[in-house]
């Protein structure tokens, strides 16, 4: 029961379902037990609602007794007299069961689906919070199906699932006692017969949680796949590979079918129990209670009452099937909540924040390092002791080849991730010192990629300050050059497509950088800002961000001479260390590296004679 | 309203729909339904002689105990077991037909469902990746993505169970009634007066859910749609301090879904109770009315017990029904939704007479082409073009003058409002899509790369491909030496996204994706953009060998790309404005002369 469960046969490709290691699988009440925290609130009501179920459950054995007063009085006798007042006795019971079972409806209802909201929002709470390396490793198809799916079920088990189990086990016990109260022989022999269900009912959890945990992972794989085909589907429709990307979802379908199908097998087998056992026992009471009669030891209105019980009995056994497969889903669905939930955040504000409270822009390095926890030893760090200082004001250009870690060293800025050694700090304040939302206050950041969301371009424009006046977010675009989306259908309020997707590639860099120009930070952190832009656009941007940059300190990195020249000084990186630090001249004539990545202008006077000698 | 459509997509988010909608949305709904079906009809004939034959068996036990009572006891007395014995052998007999098709069928259902989900997505998956990009620039993938997993859950969830609870539950309703007035039709009565109200009782409950349950599904829609936005822009998310404003946005989708979901399960906890309530008078009046007749000598007590087992019966399927009508009704709203999206025609549509191309030359042409995204938006007024085949030409001009337009016509992402372009003389529309896919390729700015290894995402130019050829493809791009460094070379895991590679190192990775591919037409949309100057020399010396033997067309904003085109275009508004080799352009005084100038004094 507590063994670790084999690995999903995950094709070597595709990312492992949950790539965090495997936590130790706890008994399913533990696992389940976990939900207390979100269930508290709620707990008076969902026991009420048992109370009510339990009334109900109740309620329905009573009938039976009522059943056999009237086959042992009135039937044998004759008295249709005394006919009417059972009837109004049934008739009272049967309504009485109904608002039970409508009161407990009634119960639950409210708590369930609050919990549901809860956790949903405590999921998502969670993962704002989690470090971008989480993101790194987690597919947002596995994410969403913790969210959306996984908490459907555990909300249906808690208001359903697990007040139906407790009733329904506490029925069959009051049962069993009405019928041994009815005759203790069939009573007996009722309960002797149904033994073998309770073990197979125990045997069934291990072999469904298993599969139950499969196809939960392949089915967050499946939306994994979904969410990449959307997102790549220009990638996809430029090469004409809908086909082959479709063969690879089949493949991950078929997977899930075959899981699923497995696990309808478990089903199938614990169905046939709960049907074959209760019949069985039936056509033995049959005989036995037909004997006894026949010997005088019970009457005809307890055999009667005895069929009735066992009837009402019927539908609490056989439920027990699915309401253990459903448990063991929702413990399932437990145990992948909790897997993000228990996440230890790597990346946290400190216990003690200190603040800066007026803000020079004065960004240090020093002696930083940085490496992805699983990169190979043998790897150097990818930040490898990088010193270099911004002074309040200064704008500084980062230089080097693709993959030197410059991008790293910006994402090290606002913390995306933290330093493995050394430190950055923020006039004279180590930057893990602050709140994130103070540091990221401080330092604006446009990503290499452009992200925008599916909202206006006033709301992405301005989502590092949404109180920012019209005149700051006029300016922002005018710096950005990004007058364009005044001629969008709807101006600002024009919704743009969710990653921009109506909009080039250069209109998507222009809103992102006015996004970072809009947050009025002390420092502006922009990673190869201008790549997309044509010349004429580049030299109108750089024109404005030089004026607007003399206040701001600034990191830009640079694959262009055009983009350097913003610079008052230009930072050297090669493989993960700043090893050179000047202008862009001085750069020039004394680094030979410098001239190779960013001069291409030699090449191309050489290029250009050869043309013309042609 | 009247004016707004229904068709595909349009009004999804709606609840409010009119008769007239509701009945073309539910035509929609059920024509895919049937068509899901029809090649299961095997199949499901067999589950349901299975079904039945079971609540066969299952309904034969009340009858079975009535005999035991009324003629195996009398007997008894008489000490003839017999009577007895053949009940009870019958009973067991019954109870392992019974139990053993039943988990036959719990088997059938499964395979039944599963062969419908998976043929379905399958179907919604092809359908995305058919429909055109205009589409999905407005449809966000959030919403797709919706459609896949919880819509898709919910047509699960009836499956899986509600097909049962249907069939067994009708069967058994049928089966019960017919015992019933065989062993006393009086009862029988009693029975189908109940029904009466039954049948209001679902249809009230038909009417209310109906619109709540086409809610839920749009509120889950926009629910999902936020949380992929999130995690897919995790960095700015963060870098912009937008969590707390994100949590009170998706606390309050959370909210709007939890309620309608709240109001569903309020609709069901009346429906529900109101069964039982139906039943137990039932049950009342069949005892009243059998005690009666007991008591006159009219019945049998044996038979006025299975009566009233029968009922208690009889209304035990009618709750599953119940639940299974639940279901249904979620199931139907999200098969409305399904058939929106399947409904929707790709504005770039598939030919339905494909002309063949194997061996392409990649003479494109452009005839008097005309290109809008809408009346007011007239992006290539009038547009022709002859590309010689082989021809690499550089398209320069300012953001906004139709460059990335062209691109997207020559590679049928989009079709000419007016006009045709054409490849070897074939109209776009008319060329096979294999064909056309194999001739033209398209590289952009934005490198997307899938989950899987780096050597999978260089595959994809060409998924047979092997090793070496992948090695070959990265060499020529320059993108071998930074493959070599990644801790698993070419079986490195790119990650979501990228996340560990940069956007320039994407580029490499997707130009060796298209050298893979090795199409006659090129065609290169700021495909260096990101790169840095010593890579770019490279992927330019690769460039030069790639392009020699086949047609080309660069867009780039750095000119020194131009260099190696036989003829530069200078586009402004939609239109050409200057045309000629790099040489006579550059020594000329036109636009093209001013911006390399110009592109010239940035380089220092």
């Amino acid at each position: 029961m507590s063994s670790s469960p084999p690995t999903p046969g995950i094709p070597p490709t595709e990312p492992s379902a949950s790539p965090e290691a495997e936590p130790k699988r706890q008994g399913t009440f533990r696992a389940l037990a976990r939900l207390y925290p979100y269930a508290k609130p709620a707990l008076p009501r969902i026991y009420l609602g048992m109370v009510s179920a339990l009334i109900a459950g109740v309620v329905a054995l009573l009938i039976p007794q009522v059943l056999r007063q009237l086959v042992d009085g009135p039937l044998q006798t004759g008295d249709s007299a005394q006919i009417w007042p059972a009837f109004f006795v049934v008739l009272g019971l049967g309504v009485l069961e109904a608002i039970m079972i409508a009161l407990r409806r009634w119960f639950v209802l409210a708590p369930g689906t609050h919990i549901e909201a809860r956790m949903r929002n405590g999921l998502y709470a969670q993962l704002q919070d989690l470090p971008v390396s989480f993101h790194d490793r987690w597919p947002s198809g596995q994410l969403l199906s913790r969210a959306v799916s996984d908490l459907n079920l555990i909300r249906r088990w808690i208001s359903f699932g697990l007040v139906l189990l407790v009733v329904n086990i506490v029925t069959i016990f009051v049962g069993f006692v009405f019928l041994v109260n009815i005759s203790w022989e069939l009573g007996v022999l009722f309960m002797v017969c149904s033994i073998p269900l309770w073990i197979y009912g125990y045997l069934f959890e291990s072999k469904y949680s298993v599969v139950a945990r499969r196809s939960q992972d392949q089915a967050g794989d499946l939306a994994t796949t979904v969410e990449e085909s959307v997102h790549g589907i220009r990638v996809l429709k430029a090469f004409g590979r809908g086909k082959y990307a479709l063969e690879n979802f089949a493949v991950q379908a078929e997977d899930l079918r075959g899981t699923e199908i497995e696990k309808a097998k478990a089903i199938a087998g614990i169905w046939l129990w709960l049907v074959l056992v209760p019949d069985v026992t039936f056509a033995l009471s049959l005989l036995g209670g037909v004997w006894l009669a026949a010997q005088g030891q019970i009457t005809a209105g307890e055999l009667v009452a005895f069929f009735a019980t066992a009837t009402v009995l019927r539908f609490p056994v056989e439920s027990i099937g699915f309401l253990l497969s459903m448990t063991y889903d929702a413990r399932t669905a437990v145990d992948r909540f909790f897997e993000v939930l228990d996440t230890e955040n790597t990346i946290k504000d400190p216990e003690r924040p200190k603040t800066i409270t007026d803000p020079k822009g004065k960004l240090v390095f020093d002696d930083v390092h940085f490496r992805y926890q699983d990169a190979a030893l043998t790897n150097p760090d990818l930040v490898d002791g990088v010193e270099l200082t911004l002074e309040p004001g200064e704008t500084m250009a980062l230089v080097g080849l693709t993959g030197s870690g410059k991008s790293t060293l910006t994402a090290l800025t606002t913390r995306m991730y933290d330093v493995t050694g050394g430190a950055i700090t923020l006039d004279g304040i180590d930057i893990r010192d602050l709140t994130r939302v103070e540091l990221r206050a401080h330092i604006a950041m446009a990503f290499e990629d452009a992200i925008l969301f599916s909202a206006t371009v006033r709301e992405n424009v301005l989502l590092g300050r949404p109180e920012a006046t019209e005149a700051d977010l006029a300016e922002a675009l005018e710096i950005a050059q990004a007058a364009f989306v005044y001629d969008l259908p709807m101006g600002l309020d024009t919704k743009i497509g969710e990653e921009g997707l109506s909009l080039s590639g250069g209109q998507r860099q222009r809103l992102a950088l006015a996004r970072a120009v809009a947050a009025k930070p002390s420092v502006l952190v922009l990673d190869d800002p201008l790549s997309a832009l044509d010349v004429d656009t580049e030299s109108l941007v750089t024109e404005a961000l030089r004026r607007s940059l003399s206040t701001t300190t600034a990191l830009i990195v640079a694959h262009r001479p055009s983009t350097v020249m913003l610079a008052d000084r230009v930072a050297l990186m090669e493989n993960g260390r700043i090893t050179a630090v000047g202008t862009h001249s001085g750069l020039l004539e004394s680094n030979d590296h410098y001239r190779f990545v960013i001069s291409s202008l030699e090449d191309e006077l050489k290029r250009e004679r050869t043309e013309a000698a042609r | 309203m009247s004016n707004v459509s229904v068709s595909g997509v349009e009004g999804e988010e709606r609840d409010d729909f009119t008769t007239g909608e509701s009945k073309q949305i539910r035509a929609r709904s059920l024509k895919l339904l049937s068509s899901l079906v029809r090649p299961l009809k095997g199949k499901i004939a067999l589950t349901l002689v299975v079904v039945v034959i079971s609540t066969l068996a299952q309904v034969a036990g009340p009858a079975l105990i009535a005999i035991g009572i009324d003629r195996g006891l009398p007997a008894l007395l008489k000490l003839d077991w017999m009577p007895l014995s053949l009940t009870v052998v019958a009973y067991l007999v019954t109870a392992v037909v019974g139990a053993s098709l039943i988990a036959w069928y719990t088997i059938l259902t499964a395979r039944i469902s599963q062969a419908i989900l998976i043929d379905l997505r399958k179907r919604v998956f092809l359908q995305t990746q058919n429909l055109s990009l205009d589409f999905h620039e407005s449809y966000t993938s959030g919403r797709i993505i919706s459609r896949q997993t919880s819509d898709l859950d919910a047509i699960r969830e009836l499956l899986d169970s509600g097909l049962n609870q249907l069939v067994q539950g009708a069967l058994y309703m049928v089966f019960i009634a017919a015992a019933m007035f065989s062993l006393d039709w009086v009862s029988g009565v009693v029975l189908f007066i109940a029904l009466v109200p039954l049948w209001f009782l679902t249809r009230w409950f038909q009417r209310r859910s109906q619109k709540l349950f086409r809610q839920s599904r749009v509120a889950s829609a926009r629910l999902i749609v936020q949380f992929v936005e999130t995690m897919t822009g995790i960095r700015a998310v963060k870098a912009f301090r937008k969590e707390k404003r994100n949590e009170e946005e998706f606390g309050e989708l959370v909210e709007d879904y939890r309620d309608v979901n709240g109001r569903v399960i309020q609709l069901f906890g009346i429906f529900d109770p109101g069964l039982v309530l139906i039943g137990n008078v039932t049950l009342a009046v069949v005892l009243l009315v059998g005690g009666l007749r007991v008591a006159e000598g009219q019945v049998a007590i044996g038979a006025l017990l299975a009566v009233l087992l029968y009922t208690r019966q009889f209304f035990a399927p009618a709750q599953e029904m119940a639940m299974f009508y639940n279901s249904y009704q979620s199931a139907a709203a999200a098969l409305e939704k399904i058939s929106g999206v399947l409904e929707e025609k790709p504005t770039v549509a598939d030919p339905t007479r494909p002309i063949d191309l194997w061996q392409a030359k990649g003479h494109v042409v452009f005839d008097d082409v005309t290109f809008a995204y809408n009346e007011d938006r007239v992006v290539l007024p009038s547009f022709s073009l002859d590309m010689p085949a082989g021809q690499t030409i550089a398209l320069v001009g300012s953001t906004g003058a139709g460059k990335s337009t062209l691109a997207k016509l020559m590679s049928r992402f989009y079709d000419p409002t007016i006009g045709t372009v054409s490849l070897d003389d074939v109209d776009l529309r008319r060329l096979h899509p294999k064909d056309l896919r194999r001739a033209i390729v398209m590289v952009t700015q934005e490198a997307y790369l899938f989950s899987g290894t780096v050597a999978d995402n260089i595959a994809l130019g060409k998924p047979d491909a092997t090793r070496e050829e992948i090695v070959r493809a990265a060499k020529a791009v320059g993108a071998h030496d930074f493959i070599q460094t990644l801790p698993g070379g070419y079986d490195t895991d790119v990650n979501k996204r990228g996340g560990r590679v940069s956007a320039g190192q994407r580029q490499l990775l997707s130009f060796a994706r298209a050298f893979l591919a090795d199409p006659v037409v090129l065609i290169l949309d700021e495909a260096t953009a990101s790169l840095d100057i010593p890579s770019e020399r490279l992927v330019q010396e690769g460039l030069q060998t790639l392009l020699s033997d086949r047609t080309a067309i660069i867009i780039a904003h750095r000119l020194s790309t131009v260099a190696i085109a036989d003829r530069v275009l200078v586009m402004e508004h939609g239109k050409i404005v200057e045309d000629g080799t790099p040489g006579d352009l550059i020594a000329g005084t036109g636009r093209f002369a001013q911006l390399h100038a110009a592109w010239r004094e940035s380089l220092v």
